[in-house]
């Protein structure tokens, strides 16, 4: 007789942890033909609340870590995924990508935090400066992290498209809640696994699976995040993001992965992306005796 | 106390309870905070903009004239050259009625009494440097019997240099000491003490020393002997006024400023007469708290004066060099 | 006795101030649609000084229009470096007439003219000088990108430093190739007026910078109008938000600079008499009118009480008056409006029983004007310690411990700027780090310069002006 295997509940990832939604409520993902894959949780704002505590919490540590502890964090990051790397195709497969295009996928996500890594120690000297001004002063200004960000992650690439948005955000020292690709949740949620088993502090990353149209207007009200990625809104959707962000000045990014696409490697991934999620700061101090 | 509301220093509705005074060298290191240099130089240059016109500006140059400490220290004064200062000293502008007379007339020891004579009882008193001036390199007893024997040939007031070796090698006991031991054999004579503050490197060492002096008993602090290479400025002797007025707090005791070298214009005067102003007030705006140390600035003064008389700019031709 | 300082005002007849001024549009002065004028006046003697044109809806599409064909037609094909003469030359001809700008700066703002002559207006040219000369060189500030112009930038300034803001605004919009139209603050649009004759005389083509004055309803038909590719605005954070909200769903590219209620923190081992001096200059420098003013002073337990002692013989020294007079401190309110909504945040602060401080100043009969004020026994939950006054009047706070200042410095929704006082090295830099605002003065307060970049965290705005950082706001990246 053949052996039963054990089927995975996907769950949340909430301040390094992996709660079911505390709505009690899940919705089904389905495969090719209609297959049910899974039932995900159907994250509430309640859920949502709760990673934004965690994540507003996890910031003063993640953003005073070293640049070169993040990147090495990072890199870790990218060796789990790489190591999981199996795993993580079958569910983009399973999901309704092919072998060979869930197989590049994963590739290219294991190569995209290999290349944020690489920036951790980067990137404040591409975007800081010592300015030269008109007195006795010296003067510098230095990138910080805004803080908390919001990201919504697209539907395609499901997991490629949530690792593009938020490395870039983490990378500078920010921490993130995330509201997972609908359709497509399950890379996502076991790239959860992987942030919980590459030394990444609890609540600097959190996943929410659910619907779109029950998380992202509670996500972009929310006065306690300060960024807002709208990657992954519809058109139709996006004014009322904005909107909602406006009530406490959040910082609005949406990349446009329709019209750029995914593996322009120039494009897709950059500098400028960790910049968006970044506060400069002018620091002057007198030159004296 | 008087009436507080005409003064920077007593905001009204508040009493200034004079603390006792002790002579301590602690008292003075625990004040001695670090003073930040950009800041100060651009609160002094900001002061140095105020604008006086008319009325403020002649009462301000004929103030000034009051406060000037008349000075000649040269190796080759002679009394000859140094009773044409005295007269100059006692009526600066010979037309000008109006003019008042110079605090006093600063010369080298050797001829207080000469010039106490040729002062008379003209109100022009005798200030005269002492203890090794101008470097203070000689005996503590020395600078005693100096000052001692200034005093006794008739001096109003002593100049006094600080021993700037002893200070910049931290022995900060010996500058106290010997300020002390000075202060003493000066009896009725008022003590200058002279920082030299352009030996002294840095705005920190100037607060430092200054309350050194105050705590040690100055009747004044000075900023400089007028022979090395930079002398008063109008930062240095903000941060000199400020220690003066966290000294008066802590207290109650008024001590009287004195920049020197240098200030040789009338402009530059004034500038010096609004920064005392703003930082100490009125009740230092008279000739008992505030002296200029200077030689060619009186005629630069006297020459505005008579251009704001007349309203004709002035040509040194018309006043004299004494 | 006291020291009258003789009334030393500046001369004012060599400046030459027009009854009435029109709207300036595609190079010309043009009448309003609206045929309507407002009143603007001194605000220290309430006199009028001049009529404005009020623009409505059809004048900024007309000022929109011009620009975009100036942008289209003119300005995106000049080489650069031919854009940043222009530039340079407005900056010179901003020297050559500083003395008139100040003049005018002051009587129609009220600031005192030392602040005008000696920061405004030198400043203003410094900006268009700095950012001439990154006109040609765009491609150095954003490695491995194509820089190219955005289109038209519309752009709203405050009442509090018109003509800087002016500068801030327009220099790096023209250096990045953009066209742009400008609108001054209804109470303060005299030197924006003198910057459009300015651009006539530099030659700048006709379009490449429009003018039109007007309140709240002109800068709203500005936000909204579908042809603008760029909004940039220097405001309150309450419209600051609306503009916000405005432009959702547009693909307008923003900018805001908004409110502030800076902490100002003095240690105990701070060079104490120059920190009074940045308490004062940071409140009381331009009335308090100043977003990132230091409004909220902390200051360690161990000395509040010199501290107090000095600040009170400091503010007693203020001159406050004639800010025509160069010996002004403390010039007068810039509106009734504006003098109403300080008086009623200071009688919350009496009524929520913070212990009030006045210079005994007295204040003209006529114009409008404010006292250097400050309270103590302030905390946190006081009104005059959460929100933006926008005047000259301080609260005081106290704390024990660095962690302590940091967390209440912090607890604001507001991040725009902060002062740090210390003597020690490590705990600067440390305080420079935690502090959460976008400019930090450490040993210093309220200093500008156009290398500098400036701008907010949190609800003070996103995006920076000066620097290198300034010209991002302007520019496509691709």
């Amino acid at each position: 007789m053949a052996r039963i295997g054990v089927k995975k509940t996907y769950k949340l990832f909430i301040n390094g942890e992996f709660p079911r939604t505390e709505s009690g409520r899940s919705y089904p993902v389905v495969g090719k033909g209609g297959v049910l894959l899974a039932n995900a949780c159907r994250g509430s704002r309640k859920d949502l609340r709760n990673a934004v505590q965690a994540a507003r919490k996890a910031v003063a540590a993640w953003s005073g870590k070293t640049a070169y502890n993040r990147g090495q964090i990072l890199y870790r990051i990218a060796e789990v995924c790489e190591s999981r790397a199996g795993e993580l195709a079958e569910e983009l497969r399973r999901q309704g990508s092919s072998a060979a295009d869930a197989r590049k996928e994963i590739e290219r996500v294991i190569d995209r935090w290999l290349y944020y890594a690489g920036w951790s120690d980067k990137y404040p000297q591409v975007f800081g400066s010592v300015n030269p001004v008109a007195g006795p002063y010296y003067n510098f200004t230095v990138p910080e992290p805004t803080g908390v960000a919001g990201i919504i992650a697209p539907e395609e690439p499901a997991l490629l498209g949530l690792v593009s948005r938020i490395a870039p955000a983490i990378v500078g020292g920010n921490t993130v809640v995330a509201v997972t690709s609908e359709s497509r949740p399950l890379a996502a949620i076991t790239l959860g696994e992987v942030f919980e088993t590459s030394d990444v502090p609890a609540g600097v990353v959190n996943l929410i699976s659910g619907l779109k149209s029950e998380l992202v207007p509670w996500l972009a009200a929310h006065m306690d995040v300060n960024a807002i990625d709208a990657t992954g809104v519809t058109p139709d959707k996006l004014a009322d993001v904005q909107k909602a962000a406006a009530e406490n000045v959040k910082r609005y990014v949406h990349f446009d992965g329709d019209e750029i696409g995914w593996t322009d490697d120039r494009l897709s991934q950059s500098p400028y992306a960790i910049f968006e999620f970044q506060e400069m700061k002018t620091v002057w101090h007198p030159m004296g005796m | 106390m008087p009436p507080m509301t005409e003064t920077v220093l007593a905001p009204a509705g508040r009493s200034l309870t004079p603390v006792s005074f002790r002579r301590s060298l602690n008292d003075a290191l625990e004040m001695a905070h670090g003073v930040d240099a950009v800041a100060a130089e651009e609160r002094a240059s900001s002061l140095a903009k105020r604008s006086l016109k008319k009325d403020s500006k002649v009462w301000g140059l004929k103030l000034a004239v009051s406060m000037i400490d008349l000075t000649t220290l040269e190796g080759k004064d002679t009394r000859g050259k140094v009773w044409a200062l005295c007269r100059k000293a006692v009526r600066p502008d010979p037309a000008d009625p109006e003019v008042p007379h110079v605090a006093a007339v600063c010369i080298y020891p050797s001829m207080v009494a000469f010039v106490k004579e040729a002062l008379g009882d003209s109100g022009v008193h005798v200030a005269a440097v002492a203890t090794g001036f101008p470097s203070g390199q000689t005996f503590t007893e020395i600078k005693v019997e100096e000052t001692r024997r200034t005093v006794a040939a008739g001096a109003d007031e002593i100049d006094m240099v600080i021993d700037r070796g002893a200070f910049l090698s931290g022995d900060y006991q010996k500058v106290f000491d010997e300020i002390a031991e000075v202060k003493e054999a000066c009896g009725p004579a008022h003590l200058k003490v002279i920082l030299e503050t352009g030996e002294l490197a840095n705005f920190d060492q100037v607060r430092k020393a200054s309350l050194i002096a105050m705590y040690a008993g100055a009747d004044f602090i000075k900023t400089s002997t007028g022979k090395v290479a930079v002398n008063a400025t109008l930062p240095v002797t903000l941060v000199m006024l400020e220690a003066i007025r966290d000294f008066y707090h802590a207290t109650g005791k008024k001590i009287g400023m004195k920049p020197a070298g240098g200030i040789s214009n009338a402009k530059l005067a004034l500038s010096y007469l609004v920064l005392l102003y703003e930082t100490l007030g009125a009740e230092w705006m008279n000739p008992d708290m505030f002296r200029i140390g200077a030689s060619t600035l009186l005629n630069d003064i006297l020459m505005q004066l008579r251009k704001e008389k007349t309203g004709a700019y002035q040509s040194g031709d018309y006043f004299t060099i004494d | 006795m006291l020291w009258e300082y003789s009334p030393s005002p500046e001369a004012t007849d060599h400046v030459r101030i027009a009854s009435r001024y029109n709207l300036f549009i595609g190079g010309k002065f043009v009448e309003p649609h609206s045929k309507k004028w407002f009143e603007t006046i001194n605000p220290a003697t309430e006199a009028t000084l001049a009529e404005m044109a009020e623009a409505d809806a059809e004048d900024v599409d007309r000022a929109v229009r011009e620009a975009r064909r100036a942008y289209e037609k003119v300005w995106k094909k000049f080489a650069p470096s031919e854009r940043a003469k222009y530039i340079f030359r407005i900056a010179r001809l901003i020297q050559e007439k500083s003395r008139a700008l100040a003049v005018v700066e002051t009587m129609n703002g009220g600031k005192p003219i030392k602040e005008s002559r000696d920061i405004d207006i030198p400043l203003a040219a410094a900006h268009f000088f700095y950012y001439a000369g990154w006109a040609d060189k765009l491609e150095y500030a954003f490695p491995n990108r194509n820089v190219s112009s955005i289109g038209v930038a519309g752009q709203i300034i405050p009442w509090n430093f018109p003509l800087l803001m002016a500068a801030w605004k327009i220099a790096p919009a023209l250096a990045a190739g953009n066209t742009v139209v400008l609108k001054p603050a209804e109470t303060t649009p005299l030197t924006s007026m003198m910057l459009a004759e300015i651009m006539m005389e530099a030659d700048l083509p006709p379009g490449v910078v429009n003018i039109i004055t007007g309140a709240g309803a002109t800068g709203a038909a500005l936000v909204s109008h579908e042809d603008v590719d760029k909004i940039a605005f220097t405001g309150s954070t309450e419209v600051g938000k609306k503009i916000q909200r405005a432009l959702s769903g547009t693909d307008t590219k923003l900018t805001l600079e908004l409110g502030g209620k800076a902490p100002n923190i003095v240690f105990e081992d701070a060079p104490i008499d120059q920190a009074v001096e940045g308490i004062i200059n940071g409140i009381y420098f331009n009335q308090g009118h100043v977003c990132c003013a230091g409004s909220r002073l902390f200051v360690q337990e161990s000395i509040i009480e010199p501290v107090i002692r000095k600040l009170r013989e400091r503010i007693s020294t203020l001159r406050v008056g004639n800010p025509l007079d160069k010996n002004t401190d403390v010039g007068a309110i810039n509106s009734r409006a504006q003098l109403e909504k300080i008086q009623e945040l200071v009688d919350s602060g009496v009524e929520e029983g913070a212990e009030m401080f006045q210079s005994s100043c007295s204040l003209p009969a006529k114009g409008f004007w404010f006292a250097p004020t400050f309270f103590t026994g302030v905390s946190q939950s006081n009104r005059i310690a959460q929100e933006e006054i926008f005047g000259p009047v301080l609260s005081v706070l106290t704390f024990r411990t660095p962690e302590e200042a940091i967390e209440k410095a912090n607890n604001t929704p507001y991040g725009l700027s902060a002062g740090v006082w210390t003597e020690k090295g490590s705990r600067i830099l440390k305080m420079a780090q935690k502090l959460r605002a976008g400019v930090i003065w450490a040993n210093t307060y309220n200093k500008f310069d156009p290398a500098s970049p400036f701008g907010g965290y949190k609800e003070s705005g996103f995006g920076r002006e000066g620097g290198l950082h300034g010209l991002a706001p302007y520019v496509k990246l691709s």
